[in-house]
């Protein structure tokens, strides 16, 4: 690996939870320089995840999770430039480029930029208002559209537009989910948890409609109106979009880095430029588990990488490997899915498919590949180490919900089951 | 601590070193652990989110909560991973006659971590 020499100087482009972390990292592994976290939102570092969730169940800010709170930046000398875009990198002169016209130096340079909700580009979406969630004040817009009654229609049926849904019936409003795919969440899991939670939502009236697609949304009097692709029509007070995040890495590009879909890094978070990083959402890092480059838009990697390069910023040599892990909340079932689902894997349910809890394991091989779980976290974690092993093991015992995944494990551990 | 104040929280056949178990300590969830010989207690849910302790995975003297996979100390209940900052409460434990016991009141817990 190639090392910036020790640097006294680091700049975090992006306030989000993957800035805040790798400047608390970077305190907490020993770095003693400068460091300047620069954030286009006016809020300190917060986590996204309840922003589709409980932020639009209540009426208050309560289930915002701020990164650090407030003092602990000053206490840690970390600056924040808040309210502020960076526009442009010099990387000759190792500048950083602010639209308040000011400029900052840097020794290493962390791209935490982020993604940003992708658009609806469909005719007439931009004649109406359409709600998209990425933000505290999207969440806040959107709450504030949401009571008994409402008629709202999400366009996708991944995690954000599930969860909204579910949070909407909360509100008691009228959801209607429109996803182009056959299945819901058909890019994060396994057909069978598809079908479970499209059972989940339909039995809390939320009506799903597969299949189809937005051709064009119009404006009736007070009402949007939205023609879909089978020709059928879905009258809305409050349209929300929720058909995936584009990441920012313009900022990379123009710099004359490499992206594809995302600043593509090492398993360091390295660029070929030495002295410039990228962490969380924006990162395209490699993955040494997996043997791939990936994108991976979650919690986990926006903490948990952005600690990585921290570390590796500050002299140390880890590579970022982690088992990717997703969760999602809707109507009170916690689903987690850790490794990466495979269409052509087989496929091992423990415990009865459609009733909750029970565990989904994928394996190739007799090798754990990946497992969802539904509202069984600690069998989850069971399953990372199967997964983490590389064991093969006896998939009949694999399916028998009488021998415990943690004896499985234990077995694991103690060698008696060959890896 | 003294006789008087010790609860009793479940057998010890209940717990097993992967496997801690959920209990009560005058209506307080706790989580109880064993590690080697030894029992510890702290509160079942996570400082940080709405994780509970005893449905965590145990590594070493570790907990690791099912929720966002930070960690603690099963022992002195310090956070020892990302995003927990803040310790979870523990309470003396001992085991006797095939019973987990726990003292009424906390030992520490609370704050920070340094």
């Amino acid at each position: 690996m190639m090392r910036a020499l020790s640097p006294e100087q680091v700049v975090i482009v992006g306030g989000g939870q993957a800035g805040g972390r790798c400047a608390e990292a970077l305190r907490a592994a020993g770095f003693a320089g400068r460091v300047t976290i620069v954030g286009k939102e006016v809020h300190l570092p917060y986590e996204r995840p309840s922003l589709s969730k409980e932020m639009l169940i209540s009426d208050e800010d309560e289930s915002i999770a701020w990164v650090r709170p407030e003092q602990a930046y000053a206490e840690e000398r970390i600056e924040l430039r808040l309210g502020v875009t960076a526009t442009s990198i010099n990387r000759d002169r190792r500048e950083l480029h602010l639209d308040d016209g000011s400029v900052l130096s840097y020794d290493a340079l962390v791209l935490a930029t982020g993604a940003r909700a992708r658009q609806l580009t469909v005719p007439g979406a931009d004649s109406v208002p359409l709600h998209l969630i990425r933000t505290i004040e999207d969440s806040r817009a959107l709450r504030s559209r949401l009571s008994a009654g409402t008629r709202l229609v999400i366009i996708g049926a991944g995690f954000i537009g599930l969860e909204v849904a579910s949070a909407a019936r909360h509100r008691g409003a009228e959801v209607t989910v429109l996803e182009a795919a056959d299945r819901v969440m058909a890019r994060a899991v396994p057909p069978e948890i598809s079908e479970h939670h499209t059972a989940l939502h339909r039995s809390h009236g939320v009506n799903i409609s597969l299949g189809t697609s937005v051709v064009s949304i119009a404006r009736e009097g007070d009402a949007i109106v939205l023609r879909g692709s089978g020709g059928e029509t879905f009258v809305a007070d409050v349209v929300v979009v929720g058909v995936g995040i584009e990441p920012n890495d313009e900022l990379a590009r123009e710099a004359g880095l490499e992206t594809d879909r995302g600043v593509v890094v090492d398993a360091f978070g390295m660029t070929r430029d030495p002295q410039v990083f990228a962490a969380g959402d924006v990162a395209r890092h490699y993955n040494p588990l997996l043997k791939q480059h990936i994108l991976l838009e979650s919690w986990q990697n926006a903490q948990n990488q952005a600690i990585a390069v921290a570390k590796v910023i500050a002299g140390g040599d880890a590579p970022y490997a982690e088992i990717p892990w997703f969760w999602s909340d809707q109507f009170g079932v916690n689903l987690q899915v850790i490794g990466l689902p495979s269409a052509d894997a087989k496929t091992i349910v423990r415990g009865t498919s459609g009733q909750v809890p029970y565990v989904l394991l994928q394996t190739r091989n007799g090798r754990v590949l990946s497992a969802c779980a539904l509202n069984a976290p600690r069998e989850l974690r069971f399953a990372r180490e199967l997964i983490s092993s590389g064991a093969v093991l006896d998939e009949a015992m694999l399916g028998d919900p009488d021998v415990r995944l943690a004896d499985i494990v234990r077995d694991v551990k103690q060698r008696k089951v060959p890896a | 601590m003294s006789e008087q104040q010790l609860v009793p929280l479940c057998l010890i056949s209940d717990v097993t070193e992967d496997l801690p178990v959920k209990a009560e300590i005058k209506g307080e969830e706790v989580a109880v652990f064993q590690v080697g010989e030894h029992y510890y207690v702290t509160q079942n849910l996570c400082t940080h989110g709405p994780g509970e302790l005893a449905e965590g995975f145990v590594d070493g003297d570790e907990v690791e909560c099912p929720f966002h996979q930070g960690k603690f100390s099963i022992i002195t209940g310090k956070p020892t991973a990302a995003p927990c900052t803040v310790a979870l409460r523990t309470w003396d434990a001992l085991a006797r006659d095939g019973q987990v016991y726990a003292s009424t009141t906390p030992r520490s817990g609370g704050g920070e971590a340094a």
